[in-house]
């Protein structure tokens, strides 16, 4: 018994990772825009097939497996940087000052686009994420099975989160971004370019989404262009869980809601995997607007 | 058949056009469509079928599987002259594997093109959601390869050519104990397909008759990729066999998981498994599985080998089981409008329900009055990568 609980929080933390990865970069964007960029899933997509080709490409190049996965998780890092990029020039940064619902549904435009423009490039037929790495397992007694990959999902998202904390709290750049979160028009007044801030935002967000599409690919090796819409689905659920806009909230959120699902799975059954999902999602909603960490900021008027 | 960019562009765009068409259409009077393709049919020289399968989506080897049969079969009837000098033309179209869409073709396949039978499809779901408007317009169907009992209890023009669910799950619980004596199963069932469920069920009614144990009966959801709950609960009733009666996309995965995991069940499985992308994206963890499918390649009976030249001829590659199901469907067909008295949807429909002992591809096929195929199974072993090996036959 205590071993199924052991190994239902190992299955949760690798799972809550991937969530937690991909939770940051809607808080960031929200943190600062303060609107829910739907497209964000699409990037994580893209990042799985951007390394999926990029690993096919590098495999007969590169023959030390480190160096290869490295790259891989760099190059569809750089990836989705350009794309998140370009989906903020074109998209988003033409509609900064109209309403906030018009950037919304445009997000919902742009994300449809990607899907769409992935079943077309891609095809609808899953692909198999090549094994960068082969699966070894590390620890086994008594039961208890841990594999090398769940260990690295788990310690890139750590050190990932932990280099993004730093950023954010630890540099003149974090200092802006939170300033500009604060209030975008007074951090403008005092001089903050609130426009190169919001591309690092960006930057920062799209990045994590490829290093996440990564260890997604590794972990779940079939990967298709509508990958992303349960993935972001759950990511957004751990956002606001966490209190969008808040980074530790998002990291929380995301390991919270693995750990969730599996303990659901296994005590209770799979048909309520997404119900307790959302379930948590309402909950939080009805009794904490904020979400766990996040502070209410009332609308200015 | 190939689908170009364009076309593609224009069949993600389509629900959203034809779902207003298609209310309209449905109020307008209901006969229409037969009347014409009665009219239509005396006219010309042609007789026109209609397919609809997963030519894309996750299940997309399925649909292209059964296409190349179809077509296959209709080439071979048309090179020998057709049925009474009318050339056989099929109308494809693709459902990319969602039921929606795949109501939205088929009711264009009966209303457009005015098609005088229909072929398809693969999954049951599918078959039972579009075979509803082919019932309502009284056009006869013959799906290749759903298993599931109700895709004939929509109504009485609809036709199958393979075995039905409790057949197929009660084949492989008298194989896991009858040939390999193994006593202690468990079941991971995919709960969103009536393909999965159905099979689930008949496999843990006959097991238990057998005097098997069912240890653990957990279930997913097509689409998850996460299935090491389900198989950390399942290691720890420590089963012998494992069922997992999926599609391929998910089984490849959970067999992956399984052996992570350190679960040492036999793997065992349907016709779903049926694909070469299952060793792809299961590897060696799927290796040593065993699965029920309709027909193996290896089976040395001339029909068999006949057809597996030929289909190699074409193609280029050894025909699946739902390729030679596809094969078997429009030649079942083709022998109904054959025999038929009229060139009418209705005797076809006559004709198709009096098919008996029919020698197609997958064995000696005969309709019974549920409108499903009464013929053998055979059970395959994963032996390596995209090789499945002939292991029995079991017969009804």
């Amino acid at each position: 018994m205590l071993q199924a609980f052991l190994q239902n929080i190992i299955n949760g933390l690798a799972q809550g990772s991937v969530y937690a990865l991909v939770a940051l970069g809607y808080t960031m964007v929200y943190g600062v825009l303060q609107f829910i960029n739907f497209a964000h899933s699409d990037i994580f997509m893209l990042g799985a097939f951007s390394g999926f080709y990029l690993a096919k490409w590098l495999t007969p190049i590169v023959p030390n497996p480190l160096v290869l996965l490295l790259a891989t998780i760099l190059g569809s890092m750089v990836f989705c940087v350009t794309v998140g990029l370009t989906i903020e020039r074109i998209a988003y940064r033409p509609l900064r000052s109209a309403p906030r619902i018009n950037v919304l549904i445009t997000a919902i435009g742009v994300s449809l686009f990607l899907e769409n423009l992935g079943q077309i490039i891609f095809g609808a037929d899953p692909q198999v994420f090549p094994a960068l790495i082969a699966t070894k397992s590390i620890l086994n007694t008594g039961g208890l099975v841990l594999n090398n990959i769940q260990v690295l999902v788990v310690l890139v998202s750590l050190v990932l989160m932990v280099v993004l904390h730093w950023i954010v709290h630890h540099t003149k750049l974090g200092t802006a971004m939170r300033a500009v979160s604060f209030d975008i028009e007074v951090a403008n007044l005092m001089g903050i370019p609130t426009d190169t801030i919001i591309i690092f935002t960006f930057t920062i967000g799209s990045a994590l989404a490829g290093a996440a599409a990564i260890l997604y690919g590794l972990s779940y090796p079939k990967i298709e262009p509508l990958l992303g819409t349960m993935i972001g689905l759950k990511a957004f659920v751990a956002a606001v869980f966490g209190g969008i806009g808040n980074i530790l909230g998002a990291a929380v959120g995301g390991i919270v809601l693995g750990l969730a699902e599996s303990f659901t799975v296994y005590y209770i059954s799979s048909s309520f995997r997404d119900a307790i999902a959302f379930g948590i999602l309402i909950l939080i909603l009805l009794f904490k607007p904020a979400g766990l960490f996040g502070t209410f900021r009332r609308e200015k008027v | 058949m190939k689908i170009s960019m364009k076309n593609r562009c224009f069949q993600l765009a389509l629900p959203l056009l034809v779902l207003p068409l298609l209310i309209i259409v449905g109020c307008v009077k209901k006969e229409g469509g037969v009347a014409s393709a009665v009219a239509n049919a005396a006219a010309s020289n042609e007789i026109w079928l209609g397919e609809y399968g997963s030519m894309t989506g996750s299940e997309s080897t399925f649909g292209v599987s059964t296409h190349k049969g179809i077509l296959m079969a209709l080439d071979e009837v048309n090179k020998t002259g057709g049925i009474n000098g009318k050339k056989l033309q099929l109308k494809s179209y693709d459902d990319q594997g969602q039921a929606a869409e795949a109501v939205t073709i088929i009711t264009k396949l009966i209303t457009r093109d005015k098609v005088m039978l229909l072929l398809g499809e693969v999954a049951s779901s599918r078959s039972i959601a579009a075979g509803a408007i082919a019932q309502q317009y009284k056009i006869p169907m013959v799906s290749p390869s759903s298993t599931n009992p109700k895709v004939t209890q929509v109504g009485d023009y609809i036709f199958r050519v393979c075995f039905i669910d409790p057949f197929q799950g009660s084949v492989m619980a008298r194989f896991a104990i009858n040939n390999l004596k193994l006593k202690k199963a468990a079941v991971l069932r995919d709960i969103k397909a009536d393909y999965s469920v159905g099979l689930a069920n008949y496999f843990v009614d006959e097991y238990k008759k057998m005097g098997g144990e069912i240890v653990a009966d957990v279930s997913y959801s097509s689409g998850d990729v996460d299935f090491k709950s389900q198989l950390t609960l399942i290691k720890g009733k420590n089963p012998d066999v494992l069922f997992i009666p999926g599609y391929y996309t998910e089984v490849g995965l959970v067999a992956r998981q399984t052996r992570e995991l350190g679960v040492k069940a036999v793997l065992m499985g349907g016709d779903g498994w049926d694909s070469e992308k299952l060793t792809e994206i299961g590897s060696d963890a799927i290796i040593g599985g065993y699965f029920s499918n309709h027909y193996s390649h290896e089976d040395k009976s001339p029909v068999v080998q006949n057809f597996v030249a030929q289909f190699k001829a074409k193609y280029g590659e050894v025909p699946s089981g739902l390729a030679a199901q596809g094969y078997d469907a429009a030649m079942v067909a083709v022998d109904a409008i054959k025999r038929s008295t009229e060139l009418s949807p209705k005797a076809i429909r006559d004709s198709l329900s009096q098919t008996k002992n029919f020698q197609g591809v997958t064995g000696m096929i005969t309709i019974n009055e549920e409108r499903n195929a009464v013929k053998p199974a055979v059970v395959l072993k994963v032996v390596g990568p995209q090789k499945f090996s002939y292991v029995t036959t079991i017969n009804p």
